[in-house]
């Protein structure tokens, strides 16, 4: 399983093996040098100082230098390989933020917001920086220590077979163990992350939340929230860690006691005659050097787990199926106002049972503006984000200007269909990056725009004009100035079919008047389709499509359906009116 | 200048080095208990491997006889050093991975209080995934000194020890380990300097590049209902981009220094063979001097590198260090007083000549007064952006005023203990926000003495008892991060039970109905209006019914209050006011 997360997660980054070879031929060049001291110092004192004919210094100093060479050019190569890694490997773990950033934004809404936004957020950063880390840190030596297992085995076969099997035999165990460690370590990650995630999205909600937590001075139980994350968080990095300590320490065992069977075995053999006391004390530096890596690969183990529970998570991301796709040969809407049509059109959100939507048959006539009214809950939002393909029908069929809206083109689609949700969602930045969001315009265009929704005198109220920082989600502004911008954001577009979920419902009637008769001259043409529970916007509007508990049960022009006493409307209406006319007479 | 950093972050480093020691005094001790272990039973080590080639093995092969005792005897010290290697490991490592993790959980504690604590003009200057990474990478780079410290001091013991040792045989060949000591530091100074703003940088385009996608993914149904998915991702991009360009000159930087940390140590052993030779060959030491002094030399090598271990982690520490620090030694907290209002029932609430800024912005609000009198209904009317939520909140104290006073029940609300206020004042917000929890837990927020009838009859005032019946697991129902799965009004109803199960002497509401059919906002409207222990309402409405329930009506524009009094008078006698609400006139479909 960890293998083959590896695998997949390093498909990812192709750029990872272009000249790989180059960069581990430079990675040995490096190691080269920490092995050339002891083969120096053994020479040195060998062939110069115990010279046959006394000390021989220059033969010390050649020795020397030319180790001096060595270790030089394994410098260079040290340098050149980390460059090459460094670089090689931010290249290739940038192409993995930016895949699994593009491939959320490729999810459907429902999709993304049954996720925390702070565990979303840390596929592409935190996730991706377990793998940079390991690449970087990890990565080369632990294929140089398999190098280094490999060599020393093949050595110790050749000085004698059955010492070698003795050390092989006494590893086996260690290797049964360090595979189960494995397994169970693979586990314990899993679970560090998984709390890790759950941990940054409290935190995450108690930086949102600040100010409600704040309101209702409970920010004790906040924080004895956030403790019991932290907590556990720690507890499972705990475990994490205690089970990599144990598979360092097996390694450790493990050398110590094939350490002891060589002296023993290799005493044996040599009493026997097949061994030398040369050959026996070689072989006990050899065990020395064959144990090593493991001590190290048990190390290395820490980084690789933590490395694979990142590519898993981010390949768990990568793996989810967007359930609305992008059509394949998508086809244009053609030019012109829209028509919508649904016949038939049931939904239900994931993972519920009851449908929000039955049997919805529908049309609305290009150039039309038609109102939505309903109780809250009846679905109105939820029509508004079939429309807009936010989510796809379960049952039935939705078409725009007569086409499919599954096959219209992601571009050509929002190009032309817009909604304006509810809750319009404003980014960091200036006001006029805010409106030119969905289409890039000049600042005198933006305030053309905004003229024509007759806010210029607004604008012109603001010290800072178009460059004003609205702050975080907008909240430098009121929220009846958030709806604003948020509309003429979606105004800018330019769209041929306008969605307005309740987007004006902060904003005072006067003003929110004033703006529905800017849009109505604006955009003659436009198909606009309006959920409202202001009933004046209703009754401005060619047809009205009542909807109740996901049906739609009346519709037609304002008058006609008042026409039915005791109907949903009617009732509807008689509550409005109650609020907006009786007092004025 | 770059001089001046270097001093700045060496003394930085030193004192969260301290900091360190300081927090876990116990875990380090534990680390460095099984460091020194190490370190001891490394060098002697060497000794007994020597001891068993020397003793039991040549002379059992010479003279071609095995003395079991003896060769069990060897065989047991090796096994013997190798556990006690163990016990060593296991003090060093799980001591300082404890210790990094104690560290990090309590810090992470102490920010995200912080975070809690904080006034909202602060939060609103900090972007939340800036905020979060604080709380993880910043946090986390801040202790990994942590790691290997006790490792690294360890090994200046053993350094020092070696250095004597070295002394003792030889002052030229001692003179080479004096020499390369001095070297290294240097080496690690030249390389802090370099690397130090680059680390900086790199903690925060880490943070640009968590804030963006925060943001992004927060905003996901406008990026998809605009279309702007290759608009973000380009951004995204770019700030990718960005982040690695760092990284890739840090690990330039890195390239030499890495290398060389890892062979300065060798040269310093060639170095001493060559020194060594030449003081042989003048006879001031003799062969066995000049083996033990290379060995002693190769020891060093590893330990070495521990400390460059260190001293890498040092400048990326401090980075995290300054960030996290920035939020813990942020100002401006809220400070609360002690008073108590004492009274249940309705409250009542008084501005008192206020004036409010957002910032160094213009004021929105000037010169306030009015009053709400105990068991009253007011409704704040104006239009958008004439500083209505902000009057609301600092109504109930969620910002303070500049100028002038907010006076609840007779108490200037910022002598009143966070208890009380909370207890006496209740806001719901404009926009609703609901917690990624369930139905219940949202409308207790756990606050003690709430029953479940409680919660019924709030839900019920608010009307939503209806559809969180209909949910599938009623009050047990998780909700989803911002609330995703419930309706707008169905969030905003639940936002409204919250305030009203605290029974708050007053309550403001913040344009609370904005998101309900008129229905429902009727129902909800004249229930509150005919609740049995009404509390003193403050109300910012827009819609006729809801302000024809108020006693009196505060009209505010741009800041200011132009006219109070009763709706009708209002109407009557302030054009502004009549031109606002009479936007909606139902016969003629005309603006009055
Ligand atoms: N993501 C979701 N998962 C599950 N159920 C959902 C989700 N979003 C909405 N619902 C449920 O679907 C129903 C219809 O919701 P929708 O948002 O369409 O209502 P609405 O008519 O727009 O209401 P409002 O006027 O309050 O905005 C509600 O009962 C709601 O609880
Ligand atoms: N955090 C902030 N930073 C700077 N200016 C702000 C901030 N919040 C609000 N403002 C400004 O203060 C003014 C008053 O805002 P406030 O939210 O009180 O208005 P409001 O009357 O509630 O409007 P609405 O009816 O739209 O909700 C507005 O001009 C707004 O732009
Ligand atoms: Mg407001």
């Amino acid at each position: 399983m960890i293998w083959q997360t590896m695998r997949r997660g390093l498909a990812l980054s192709p750029e990872l093996y272009q000249g790989l070879a180059g960069t581990l031929a430079l990675a040995i060049g490096m190691t080269a040098g920490r092995a050339a001291v002891p083969v120096a110092i053994q020479r040195a004192i060998d062939d110069g100082l115990r010279a046959p004919d006394g000390p021989d210094l220059t033969a010390v100093i050649t020795i020397c230098a030319v180790t001096a060479a060595v270790l030089f050019v394994s410098t260079i190569c040290g340098f050149l390989m980390l460059r090459r890694l460094f670089a090689v490997s931010e290249d290739a773990l940038a192409t993995v933020r930016v895949k699994v950033f593009r491939h959320i934004h490729e999810l459907s809404l429902a999709q993304v917001q049954s996720q925390a936004r702070g565990a979303l957020m840390s596929r592409a950063t935190t996730d991706v920086d377990q793998i940079t880390s390991f690449l970087q840190w990890n990565g080369v030596v632990l294929i140089i220590c398999f190098g280094q297992v490999v060599v020393t085995a093949g050595v110790m076969l050749a000085y004698s077979w059955r010492l070698a099997l003795v050390v092989f035999v006494v590893f086996a165990p260690v290797v049964w163990l360090v595979r189960t460690c494995m397994r169970r370590l693979a586990d314990a990650y899993m679970q560090v992350r998984e709390r890790s995630a759950r941990m940054l999205s409290v935190i995450s909600e108690s930086v949102v939340g600040a100010e409600v937590i704040r309101a209702y001075d409970v920010s004790a139980r906040t924080a004895a929230r956030l403790d019991r994350a932290v907590d556990d968080h720690r507890q499972a990095s705990r475990r994490s860690s205690r089970l990599t300590v144990t598979a360092f320490s097996v390694g450790e065992l493990a050398a110590g006691a094939a350490l002891a069977a060589t002296v023993v075995v290799g005493v044996l053999l040599g009493v026997a005659g097949q061994m030398s006391v040369g050959e026996i004390t070689a072989f006990m530096f050899l065990v020395a050097m064959f144990a090593m890596p493991a001590q190290v690969a048990a190390e290395m183990l820490n980084g690789l787990q933590n490395a694979v529970a990142g590519w898993k998570r981010v390949l768990d991301v990568l793996d989810i199926e967007p359930d609305v796709k992008e059509p394949i040969d998508g086809i244009d809407l053609p030019a012109g106002p829209i028509d919508v049509r649904l016949r038939d059109v049931s939904f239900a959100y994931a993972g519920t049972k009851s449908e929000v939507l039955k049997d919805i048959g529908l049309d609305i006539a290009a150039g039309s503006r038609v109102a939505i009214v309903g109780e809250t809950g009846a679905g109105k939002t939820t029509l508004a984000k079939l429309v807009t393909r936010l989510a796809e029908p379960l049952t039935g069929q939705l078409l725009l200007s007569g086409v499919d809206i599954g096959r219209v083109r992601r571009e050509s689609l929002r190009e032309r269909v817009t909604l304006v949700p509810q809750d319009g969602f404003l980014f960091r930045g200036t006001l006029g990056d805010n409106v030119r969001f969905g289409r890039s315009l000049e600042d005198d265009e933006v305030a053309a725009i905004l003229a024509e929704l007759g806010l210029a005198d607004w604008l012109a109220g603001l010290p800072d004009g178009l460059d004003t920082p609205i702050g975080e989600r907008g909240e430098g502004l009121s929220g009846g100035e958030r709806q604003l911008v948020a509309l003429a954001r979606a105004h800018a577009t330019g769209a041929d079919l306008l969605v307005l979920d309740e987007a004006t419902s902060a904003v005072d009637p006067a003003t929110e008047t004033r703006l529905r008769r800017a849009l109505d001259t604006v955009s003659r043409k436009r198909t606009t389709i309006t959920i409202a529970h202001r009933l004046a916007t209703a009754r401005d509007a060619d047809e009205v499509i009542v909807v109740d508990a996901g049906r739609i049960v009346q519709r037609g022009p304002h008058a006609a359906l008042l026409a039915t006493p005791d109907s949903v409307y009617a009732k509807l209406h008689a509550a409005w009116l109650l609020q907006d006319d009786a007092p004025i007479k | 200048m770059t001089e001046r950093i270097t001093r700045e972050i060496a003394a930085k480093g030193v004192r969260l080095i301290g900091r360190v020691i300081r927090e876990e005094p116990r875990l380090f001790a534990v680390s460095f208990g099984g460091a020194c272990l190490v370190v001891v039973l490394s060098i002697s080590g060497a000794f007994v491997v020597g001891a068993v080639v020397e003793r039991v093995i040549v002379p059992m092969v010479d003279r071609g006889e095995t003395e079991l005792a003896l060769l069990a005897g060897g065989a047991a010290a090796l096994l013997g050093l190798s556990a006690l290697r163990v016990v060593g490991i296991f003090g060093r490592r799980l001591g300082s991975i404890y210790l990094q993790l104690e560290l990090h959980a309590r810090y992470r504690k102490k920010l995200v209080r912080r975070f809690l604590r904080l006034p909202p003009s602060w939060h609103r200057r900090h972007p939340t995934g800036k905020l979060l990474s604080h709380a993880g990478s910043d946090l986390e780079a801040m202790w990994s000194p942590g790691g290997t410290l006790a490792y690294a001091i360890a090994t200046v013991l053993l350094l020092l020890g070696t250095l004597t040792a070295l002394y003792t045989i030889d002052w030229a060949v001692a003179l080479v380990g004096t020499i390369l000591f001095p070297s290294l530091c240097t080496l690690f100074a030249v390389f802090t300097r370099i690397v130090a703003p680059k680390y900086k940088r790199s903690q925060s385009m880490r943070a640009n590049v968590s804030s963006l996608a925060h943001e992004s993914f927060d905003g996901a149904l406008t990026v998809k209902s605009l279309g702007r998915e290759d608009h973000q991702t380009q951004r995204f991009t770019d700030e990718v981009r960005r982040l690695r360009e760092v990284n890739v000159s840090i690990g330039r930087t890195r390239g030499w220094h890495d290398p060389l940390v890892d062979t300065l140590p060798s040269f310093g052993t060639l170095t001493v063979l060559v020194i060594g030779a030449l003081r042989l060959d003048q006879g001031a030491i003799d062969l066995g001097q000049l083996t033990t002094a290379a060995f002693l030399f190769a020891l060093l090598d590893a330990p070495l590198r521990a400390i460059g271990w260190l001293l890498t982690a040092v400048p990326r520490a401090v980075a995290g260090w300054e960030r996290v620090d920035a939020v813990l030694s942020a100002t401006g907290d809220m400070t609360y007083g002690e008073q108590s209002t004492h009274d249940i029932g309705p409250a009542e609430l008084r501005f008192d000549n206020v004036g409010y800024a957002y910032g160094t912005r213009a004021s929105v609000l000037h010169d306030i007064t009015f009053e709400v009198p105990k068991g009253r209904i007011v409704a704040l009317v104006g239009p958008t952006g004439s500083g209505k939520s902000t009057l609301a909140a600092l109504a109930a104290r969620l910002i303070d005023p500049d100028s002038g006073r907010v006076l609840l029940n007779g108490y200037d609300a910022r002598d009143l203990s966070a208890a009380s206020l909370a207890a006496t004042v209740s806001v719901v917000a404009q926009s609703s926000f609901v917690f990624d929890d369930t139905v219940r837990a949202n409308v207790t927020l756990d606050r003690p003495g709430i029953d479940d009838d409680a919660i019924r009859e709030a839900l019920a005032d608010a009307q939503a008892d209806a559809f969180v019946d209909a949910l599938p697991e009623g009050l047990e129902t998780r909700l989803g991060e911002r609330g995703v799965t419930v309706s707008g009004g169905q969030r905003q109803r639940l936002t409204l039970a919250r305030a009203l199960v605290g029974r708050p002497g007053l309550l403001v509401l913040d344009d609370a109905t904005s998101a309900v059919d008129p229905v429902v906002e009727a129902a909800i409207v004249t229930g509150l209006r005919t609740r049995k222990q009404r509390p003193t309402m403050l109300v910012v409405a827009t819609r006729r019914q809801t302000i024809a329930l108020a006693d009196e009506v505060v009209y505010l524009e741009e800041g200011r209050i132009v006219a109070t009094g009763r709706h009708d008078r209002l109407l009557a006698t302030v054009p502004q006011y009549a031109a606002l609400l009479a936007a909606y006139d139902v016969k003629t479909g005309v603006p009055a």
